[in-house]
């Protein structure tokens, strides 16, 4: 009797710990796909703010013909891109073209004094903010739920229910030392 | 809190009233705080004078705000503007989906956007650390503390126990006299301590939030420059804001360092910039 009875208080632990993990594991999936689904938001705002910004430096510096493909080749690379390595490698390329857009900007004084520039560069720059801490909390969701599939007994579980690794975020080194430029 | 509780219970029975009184002290206690809890947020708002912050007229301090709760998953709080030039923020309501972050027109204007990042970041950290809720209880306990402490020496005054006096009752007696004038002072310090190692707690949080922990120290240097006193605050509320708003100017004594709600500002830059 008493053998029979630690096998089944047994089972009943080992049967709440696989429900408890597995409903750990489907809410951690969740919270990355709305993770991922914000960066995607701000990435799509992040190229929706570019056209115009190339027509307010267009009108100024008619003549840097090259910097503006560049600008808008990044950009429609960006907006078909699929899945975070691409689109973070896309979303670097494209910070690269706008780094030599805003060094063109600088030749024209005039540009650089008009309203409207100036807040594009504004919304710009709180959409590369917003890419960064909305990739922050992604990467961290992220790392929480790639390592709680590999643990030890977990891992057992998480294979037989088929939760794969997901794929992080991750921005380039030229990107990191930009958040450390002081203005 | 094992203190307060052991205070409470030498008081009580002191008094030979037994744990009945203490229940009532605490329920009050509670009751009271309990108000301030549910309705205190939109209580502060008002009595500073603040205004609602608009994404257009204050892009910085919105878009900072929007971001970081983005970073922590916590829905954006209300964000208010105190039209005031002294330097200062704090951050109030009892859970993330209730937080208020109030900055006032002066540090809004004097920060740059890396040290106002710094800031909100710590704000949003006392949010998310429930140092609201926590104040809570260490108010509701301190309170009744302070309840008990003032019907004690009524009672004596009264001579109200003479008639049950028993044999430890001697001594606790004694105990609850000293007690009874030492409580109040106790338990403040008490409560300052615990909120001035929420501060340190929240400095660290914040670095954390925006992976910069340098934008706060410079904005705490800047802080510390600024010696203008903020009228809306009230020592009600002085433990909310991110420094001291009265600039105690210098009792500097190490005596006067059990009264402050916040740690000394070079000891938080030093901190912050060891990270």
């Amino acid at each position: 009797m008493p053998v029979f009875l630690i096998f089944g208080v047994g089972i009943v632990l080992i049967v709440l710990f696989v429900w408890s993990l597995y409903n750990n594991l489907v809410t951690l999936r969740v919270r990355i796909k709305e993770a991922w689904s914000q960066i995607d938001v701000q990435l799509k705002r992040r190229a929706d703010l570019i056209p115009n910004l190339v027509e307010s430096v267009k009108s100024y510096a008619k003549h840097e013909k090259e910097v503006f493909e560049n600008v808008t080749k990044a950009r429609s690379v960006l907006m078909s891109a699929r899945g975070p390595h691409e689109k973070a490698q896309a979303d670097n390329m494209l910070t690269g073209a706008l780094k030599s857009l805003f060094a063109v900007a600088e030749a024209y004084p005039n540009l650089r004094a008009s309203e409207n520039f100036q807040q594009l560069q504004k919304e710009l720059s709180d959409t590369e903010d917003k890419v960064a801490y909305s990739r922050q909390f992604y990467n961290s969701v992220v790392m929480e739920y790639n390592t709680k599939i590999i643990v030890f007994p977990n891992s057992m579980i998480a294979a037989q229910f088929g939760f794969k690794s997901e794929e992080f975020f991750a921005a380039n080194e030229e990107e990191r030392k930009k958040v450390e430029v002081k203005f | 809190m094992m203190v307060i509780i052991l205070v409470a219970w030498v008081l009580g029975e002191a008094m030979g009233y037994g744990s009945g009184w203490i229940m009532t002290a605490l329920i009050i206690s509670l009751l009271v705080n309990l108000g301030s809890y549910f309705w205190g947020d939109q209580l502060i708002v008002t009595m500073s004078g603040a205004r609602p912050a608009d994404r257009k007229r204050d892009f910085d301090f919105f878009t900072v705000a929007e971001n970081l709760s983005m970073a922590a998953g916590n829905p954006k709080p209300k964000l208010y503007v105190i039209d005031d030039t002294a330097m200062n923020a704090f951050a109030t309501g009892r859970d993330p989906q209730h937080a208020i972050v109030v900055a006032t027109s002066g540090i809004l204007t004097r920060l740059d956007r890396r040290e106002l990042e710094g800031v909100i970041a710590h704000e949003l950290s006392h949010i998310k650390n429930f140092d609201i809720r926590l104040l809570l209880v260490v108010t509701v306990l301190v309170g009744t503390l302070a309840f008990l402490a003032d019907w004690f020496l009524r009672s004596l005054w009264w001579g109200g126990r003479s008639r049950e006096r028993n044999r430890s009752g001697g001594v606790m007696l004694l105990i609850g006299i000293v007690l009874a004038i030492l409580t109040p002072l106790l338990a403040t310090i008490i409560k300052l301590a615990i909120s001035r190692q929420r501060e340190y707690l929240a400095d660290a949080s914040g670095a954390l939030l925006t992976r910069y922990p340098e934008g706060l120290a410079k904005a705490l240097e800047k802080l510390k420059g600024d010696h203008e006193v903020l009228e809306a605050a009230t020592n009600a509320t002085a433990h909310l804001y991110i420094t001291n708003p009265f600039k105690d100017k210098d009792f500097g004594a190490w005596f006067a360092g059990f009264f402050n709600t916040h740690p000394p500002i070079e000891e938080r830059i030093k901190r912050l910039r060891a990270m």
